[in-house]
């Protein structure tokens, strides 16, 4: 007896090829797939990558492209996992209580849903963006695991329970400036950015400058890559850094004029460190004078 | 290592039709799932390498094949029984079988399993099912991701050895170590707000012990010639440690091979500062990393007035100072950035005695903190 193949859920291959990138937001197929795994299985996905790479461009661009609002959480070095479930806003029911406004024995008058709750307690779907996890504390992404797993949070002050209507999509990024709990890691789909290679990178940047010429985009795309090349950069150059510096060469009206082999105007725009700087500025100087030195024995 | 939780999560998107058929988003799925850190991803990318090495056939591109084959692929599932029961054939067979097929197939076909198309059973074309068969274009079933894997695009990110000044301060960012020290009280105004809020207005102080950060840290470097080779890295670890600022107090010489009577506190100053001085300097709290490659001739280390520099004479051995060192402070460790199977030479191990070696990577680094950090 043979076994029949099962055929493929049509529904399911349909949910799960939901989100192909936007117009202003290239992205490769694993990255797509990656997304659309985590929204299927109901895991966050975690993205990690080199700065500036668009790692929370990505969430912008996921709500985007699924029609769903985003709900960025910023996290900084003193926030706590409860500030995104909700606040009990003790002061000002104190201050009501003192002078009079809302009804103060009403506890829920004083119960502010974060970031977390809110998409919880919506009824579409929206797409959270935990951004910077790693600059809270070691144990806040432990904090958050009772939520993630069951998508509900209970408020002893009121005593209620907030269950999500629809379960959200959670991207969380992070910059690696510290190790993330293992509990949290295994609930996670994890996706790495790579840097762009040359090809992708020429789309990037079409997105951003429909109207740039193609000779200025390829020597731009040299320059910038030879640069990221340098031994012993401290911070090598980004995409948003790339991105900046064709801003201010075009606000220059260098549209193609500079040769940029020779010259690197706004090195600035690339270079965010005096050590980089020198650096590039002495590997210059040794190709110009190898230059001068050819043209003079022509 | 894999949890069962993740090996579930990639059964169940396995088995909802996540990987397609294709072993390329089999290899992305299965690392998203199973692999939670980009340092790990090189070691997936071998392990992956080494089980499906060997499913690629050679390609072979006929031009006319190429509009043909640009379709999209069925999506046709086929059971593995009935794959087995498909007839194999050796590669000269499915070569000659192939030219004799390319001169009656005279349309494009897909999904069938004899004619050269996408998907379906027939040994020729791409995106098909066939064990054995002849991939022309397109993605192939096992081949591309093997050869993605054998990319080892990851190589760099593996913590065992890479280094760059931003990975190095966060590795000495958890030396920091923020304690409530002494008795004297600071008032937590944020907590006393909260407290007389709930107490409907009574107001209640609360106090906490002073929080302070304490974390001194004296790094000596060897500036010596054989450790040129690893300038670079030194000074990557250097300006990380100088650019933390979460150091109560940072300290740094220089010595050349091993450390006698004076330390320089410029890699190529003239200044030198007696030894003794700076031991007596400096209290026992601080953390001291000590960087070398720890690799010289014995007498150096060992003898009276071992020392390399010609014009320079020193009273006391260096392995004495070295001994000195380690029993004034409390925390001390000693980063080499030579490979461990070299640390079997007398200096390194003698020196390797003294204070607890560890290899100057991010996984050294690590361990190395540790050892700073423990009560």
């Amino acid at each position: 007896m043979k076994k029949q193949p099962q055929p493929i859920d049509e529904k399911i291959m349909k949910d799960f090829t939901r989100y192909s990138g936007t117009s202003d937001y290239i992205v490769s197929k694993d990255l797509q797939n990656d997304v659309n795994v985590s929204i299927a299985l109901g895991r966050p996905l975690l993205i990690k990558g080199e700065p500036g790479t668009g790692k929370t461009l990505l969430a912008q661009s996921v709500a985007q492209g699924l029609g769903q609002d985003l709900l960025t959480w910023n996290i900084k070095s003193t926030t706590k996992a409860q500030d995104g479930l909700y606040i009990y806003d003790t002061v000002q029911r104190l201050n009501d209580s003192r002078f009079g406004g809302n009804d103060v024995s009403n506890i829920e008058n004083y119960i502010k849903l974060g970031k977390l709750g809110e998409a919880f307690a919506r009824d579409t779907q929206a797409v959270v963006l935990i951004d910077e996890i790693d600059k809270a504390d070691i144990e806040f992404p432990n904090d958050l695991l009772a939520e993630l797993d069951e998508m509900k949070f209970y408020i002893p002050e009121t005593k209620k329970t907030i269950t999500a209507k629809q379960r959200p999509a959670i991207i969380i990024t992070s910059n690696s400036e510290k190790e993330l709990p293992d509990a949290f890691l295994r609930r996670c789909v994890f996706h790495y950015i790579e840097f762009p290679d040359q090809e992708l990178m020429a789309k990037i940047v079409r997105v951003h400058f429909p109207d740039l010429e193609k000779k200025m985009i390829k020597e731009a795309m040299a320059a910038f890559y030879q640069l990221r090349e340098l031994d012993g950069l401290r911070k090598k150059p980004s995409t948003s850094e790339l991105i900046d510096w064709l801003k201010a060469l075009l606000a220059a009206g260098h549209n193609g004029k500079v040769d940029l082999q020779k010259d690197l105007p706004f090195l600035g725009a690339l270079l965010k460190n005096e050590n980089d700087y020198e650096i590039a500025a002495k590997q210059r100087q040794a190709f110009q004078k190898r230059s001068s030195l050819a043209s003079f024995r022509r | 290592m894999v949890t069962p939780t993740e090996w579930l999560a990639l059964m169940e998107a396995m088995s909802r039709g996540f990987a397609g058929h294709s072993l390329v988003s089999f290899y992305h799925l299965s690392r998203a799932l199973l692999v939670k850190t980009e340092t790990l991803f090189d070691h997936f990318d071998l392990a992956f390498r080494e089980f499906f090495t060997g499913l690629e056939v050679p390609p072979e591109i006929f031009e006319e094949l190429w509009q043909w084959l640009g379709k999209e692929t069925l999506k046709r599932e086929i059971d593995a029984d009935a794959l087995k029961d498909l007839p194999q054939y050796d590669w000269e067979t499915v070569k000659k079988m192939f030219e004799e097929r390319l001169k009656e197939q005279k349309e494009e076909h897909h999904g069938g399993n004899r004619w050269i198309g996408t998907g379906g059973t027939s040994p020729f074309g791409h995106g098909g099912n066939h064990p054995g068969g002849l991939r022309v274009g397109g993605e192939s079933g096992g081949g591309m991701a093997v050869k993605i894997a054998a990319e080892r695009r990851f190589k760099g990110y593996r913590r065992d050895v890479t280094l760059d000044v931003r990975q190095i301060k966060v590795a000495l960012k958890k030396l920091r170590h923020l304690r409530r020290t002494g008795t004297r009280l600071e008032l937590d105004v944020d907590e006393t707000v909260d407290k007389a809020c709930k107490n409907a207005g009574e107001i209640e102080l609360i106090f906490n012990p002073e929080h302070k950060n304490d974390v001194k840290v004296l790094l000596l470097m060897d500036a010596g010639g054989s450790m040129y080779p690893y300038a670079k890295l030194v000074d990557r670890l250097f300006s990380a440690a100088n650019s933390v600022n979460h150091f109560a107090e940072f300290n740094h010489y220089y010595f050349h091979n091993s450390i006698y009577d004076y330390l320089r506190p410029e890699i190529d100053g003239r200044e030198r500062i007696p030894t003794a001085h700076i031991l007596k300097e400096l209290n026992p709290d601080h953390k001291v990393i000590l960087v070398g490659d720890a690799s010289m001739a014995p007498f150096e280390l060992f003898m009276e007035n071992g020392i390399i520099d010609y014009y320079d004479s020193n009273e006391t051995a260096g392995i004495v100072w070295f001994e000195r060192i380690a029993k004034h402070f409390r925390r001390t460790v000693w980063l080499n950035p030579m490979p461990q199977r070299y640390w079997r030479h007398p200096t390194i191990s003698a020196i390797g005695q003294v204070f607890p070696m560890f290899h100057l990577s991010l996984e050294g680094l690590d361990e190395a903190i540790k050892k700073l950090t423990a009560f």
